[in-house]
């Protein structure tokens, strides 16, 4: 079966002040229908113009990308006309932010905001829903994303929300237009460790029981093994190290996994070699 | 013997102010607070935003006062005499402590001018990169020439400019790179056996903290909810809130795993501490849980 | 971190500035400008023309191989005049700037920093300041005092100060809140070597930029003043004068007083241009 969203060799350059720099190397990697994949590395490694590359976010210039395939559902988006690339994203592929703080903007009520994105995606999908479907269908989001009172939170602006409450609107967000594939750039890094948690778990649960594909983008080792069961090391460009997620953790093949997880500190004190 | 760093009591309280400016309300951002710190000891307070361990952190260094209690910094009360060169500070985003117009040398230099250092300054500022292990030529670069690891190396040397007893590490690695965070968590013990630094170390990681620091106390909405030596506190919880913290740390191994407390969901979700706190009092019956 | 050895601040500015055309157009403007007025003596045809001289038969020409600009109502050379004149027009802006700019920035960073009564006091000042039109106030001066043009571009600079006092202030305020100010003050850093030495350098950019705009604009205010009468006494050059004693003979001899006039256009536009592409550099600057 052939996978969701398949890169395939994907290298990208950066120009800058006349210099050019290889910023992704021939990166390959697989999102099943289903599965939940997790990228990691540190800063500087490439994840996240990986990330961006998929998402057709990645501005060109300063960026090209001179080589690879990005396959989502058997068609490679790199050659499709831009505006059924615009069509897919935020619809059958959709990316939760990192920043719930900047990602929403402060003058528009979260109905408002929501309202509009959906009635864009709609417009994309040649979906008919009017204006009271809309609101219905923002209400059922926060309800999937477990808002304690989701008609309140609709008509409140961002700025009451708490920082979990924000991210859960980022993720429902995501979830508007009924993706196939979910992109989560750090969730949760600027909240607190126990909100945190509440989200990766609302996240998990969401995308397990609606059967979505989820890619996450992290650099937290701790976030990769409670979250995915597909991980891809990626270091400097390149794709170091995949597997199932118990094996990488368990039995690293490579110097630079070992090095990451060694680096890590246990929650069970010193590791004592 | 004479405790490097005491608090005693401390409560401090900030206003609510409304959209005009009117005061409405109260919040205690610190409510009495106690506890000791041994010279050359690590202590570790471990708290969320909004526990009050920024407040603890600023009023130490003499940024804020309290409202009453006591902060003693070898036996001497610094709220009647500040004295500015036994304390310092490594704030914990090395982008944004350093001033981005300044080189590096500059930014060292700032506290030898400060507390009228005799002597030869720019030797010391090359004895402060050797001892951060950075190149002395350094000294020339500006932030944005360095990485965040140097950027925090930096900071590290300013803090010890002037030799100081006690040095507040306020989340000193957040921001860094887990393989880079380790180096600098080595460096700062290091350092600390060498010069016989006490620290005081806040930070949200309890991973970090567990190998860092030899008594913790777990801050929650400004009251030291639970404290003791780290492993016990950490293999033996006592009070709820830790026993939450602990169960959220994302762990790499399955012996973490096995050792963090096993936290009852409400409605499907992990809950937040005052619904946990409120479940074992019985108040809230949302829900039965599992 | 990335094996590429970052590149040092000034070659990513002058990389960046020079790939803007109209910024590179206003430095080379600024720069030809002030080098002619340096070397006016040198590079005129006829640089005696700026003194008591008159030569009766060569009045009114048109503008010709000899006299690139004409010649004026008594026969000097007006491309010589003119160029002179950029000496007075460059002068006079550097007085007013000399004057304005470190008085509006210091007053500016004490508002900013202090708070208080410090900003109460000087912000209402600012205030005041600001609602009275420039040149008005000159020509008040002037009906006072000596009317010089020099009394009346100090008059200027009295009130020009407040405009950087209010853009330094609003700086020092975002400034104020940032981490590392908070670090000096840690450290125990003095008040002056905070504001001079952490908040200052990064004011830097902010005053490039509005000097740069600022010096057009005093540039046309002292042509205007001298326009209208409060000009240098004869028979020194000045462009303002020149524009008023030429038009007196528009439309025929029109090169007398519009050949003037565009070299002030020119002056003005050189240093807006060179302003307008400082800020686009400075504003990606702080983007990043």
């Amino acid at each position: 079966m052939t996978a969701l969203l398949s890169v395939q060799n994907l290298s990208v350059s950066f120009t800058t002040y006349g210099r050019t720099a290889e910023v992704l190397k021939a990166v390959s990697l697989d999102v099943p229908q289903g599965a939940q994949v997790a990228l990691v590395g540190e800063s500087g490694s490439g994840k996240s113009v990986t990330m961006k590359a998929i998402m057709g976010l990645l501005p060109q210039p300063p960026a090209r990308i001179h080589a690879g395939k990005i396959m989502f559902d058997g068609r490679d988006l790199l050659t499709l006309p831009e505006r059924e690339r615009v069509a897919l994203r935020g619809t059958a592929m959709s990316m939760v932010f990192q920043d719930p703080m900047s990602s929403l903007n402060p003058v528009w009520t979260i109905q408002d905001q929501l309202s509009t994105i959906l009635k864009y995606a709609d417009r994309r999908l040649g979906r008919d829903r009017d204006r009271k479907g809309r609101r219905a269908r923002v209400l059922d989001v926060l309800t999937q994303v477990r808002m304690r009172e989701p008609e309140r939170v609709a008509a409140s602006y961002p700025i009451i929300l708490s920082g979990g409450m924000r991210q859960r609107v980022l993720i429902a967000m995501a979830l508007l237009s009924e993706p196939r594939l979910l992109i989560a750039d750090e969730p949760g890094t600027a909240l607190d460790v126990t909100t945190q948690a509440q989200i990766l778990k609302l996240l998990r649960d969401l995308v397990e029981a609606q059967g979505l594909a989820l890619l996450m983008i992290t650099h937290n080792l701790g976030v990769v093994r409670e979250t995915s069961n597909t991980v891809y090391v990626m270091n400097k460009g390149e794709i170091v190290e995949s597997g199932p997620t118990d094996r990488i953790f368990a039995a690293p093949q490579q110097q630079y996994t070992r090095d990451l997880i060694a680096a890590v500190p246990r929650l069970t004190g010193r590791v004592t070699t | 013997m004479t405790p490097a760093l005491e608090i005693r009591n401390i409560i401090k309280t900030f206003a609510i102010r409304n959209a005009i400016g009117r005061v409405s309300g109260a919040v205690k951002a610190v409510d009495d607070v106690s506890f000791t710190i041994p010279p050359g000891g690590v202590y570790g307070l471990a708290g969320e935003s909004g526990s009050g361990k920024s407040t603890i952190a600023r009023m130490i260094m003499g940024l804020t006062t309290p409202d009453s209690g006591d902060i003693l910094i070898d036996g001497v009360s610094i709220l009647t005499k500040a004295e500015r060169g036994r304390v310092q500070m490594v704030f914990q985003n090395p982008g944004a402590s350093l001033n981005p117009r300044r080189t590096v040398g500059q930014s060292v230099m700032v506290p030898l001018v400060a507390h009228r250092f005799q002597g030869d300054r720019k030797a010391r500022i090359g004895d402060l990169l050797d001892m951060v292990q950075l190149p002395r030529h350094f000294a020339d670069r500006y932030p944005h020439e360095l990485s965040g690891g140097q950027k925090q190396r930096v900071a590290i040397a300013r803090a010890l400019a002037v030799s100081p007893r006690l040095l507040v590490l306020d989340e000193p690695t957040s921001a860094l790179d887990v393989s880079v965070q380790a180096r600098v968590i080595d460096l700062l013990e290091n350092l600390g056996q060498q010069l016989g630094l006490t620290y005081l170390f806040i930070s949200h990681d309890l991973s970090l903290m567990r190998n860092f620091a030899a008594t913790v106390g777990i801050l929650y909405l400004g009251k030291i909810v639970e404290t003791g030596p780290v492993a016990g506190v950490f293999e033996r919880p006592q009070h709820d809130y830790t026993r939450l913290l602990l169960a959220s740390v994302p762990v790499i191994s399955a012996e973490e795993a096995a050792m963090r407390p096993v936290i009852p969901l409400i409605n499907g979700e992990l809950p937040t501490a005052e619904d946990l706190m409120a479940l074992r009092k019985g108040l809230n019956a949302k829900e039965n849980p599992r | 971190m990335s094996e590429v050895q970052a590149l040092s601040n000034s070659y990513q500015n002058w990389y960046r500035f020079s790939r803007n055309p109209t910024a590179v157009i206003g430095l080379v403007i600024v720069v030809l400008c002030v080098l002619a007025a340096i070397f006016a003596p040198h590079i005129t045809p006829y640089p005696d023309h700026v003194g008591a001289v008159v030569d009766f038969r060569n009045r009114h020409q048109p503008p010709s191989a000899a006299h690139w600009f004409g010649t004026d109502n008594v026969g000097r050379d007006i491309f010589t005049r003119v160029i002179f004149g950029f000496r007075v027009s460059l002068s006079l802006a550097f007085v007013v700037l000399i004057i304005a700019v470190p008085l509006g920035t210091l007053m500016g960073l004490l508002a900013g920093y202090f708070g208080g009564w410090t900003e109460i006091i000087i912000m209402r000042l600012t205030d005041v300041a600001l609602a009275l039109p420039p040149l008005i106030m000159a020509l008040a001066v002037a009906a006072v005092l000596e009317p010089s043009l020099m009394n009346a571009m100090l008059a200027i600079a009295s009130l020009w100060w407040t405009w950087h006092t209010r853009l330094i202030y609003s700086i020092v305020r975002q400034i104020r809140a940032q981490e590392y100010i908070e670090a000096a003050e840690t450290l125990g850093a003095s008040k002056v070597h905070i504001l001079l030495r952490e908040i200052l350098p990064n004011c830097a950019s902010a005053i490039a930029v509005k000097t740069s705009l600022d010096a057009g604009f005093v540039i046309l205010i002292g042509a205007s003043l001298s326009f209208l009468g409060l000009g240098i006494q004869p028979p020194t050059p000045d462009l303002g004068t020149m524009v008023a004693t030429g038009a007196s003979f528009l439309p025929d001899y029109w090169w007398e007083s519009l050949l003037p006039g565009t070299a002030i256009l020119f002056v003005a536009l050189g240093f807006n241009l060179l302003g307008d592409g400082l800020r686009d550099l400075f504003d990606v600057e702080d983007v990043r």
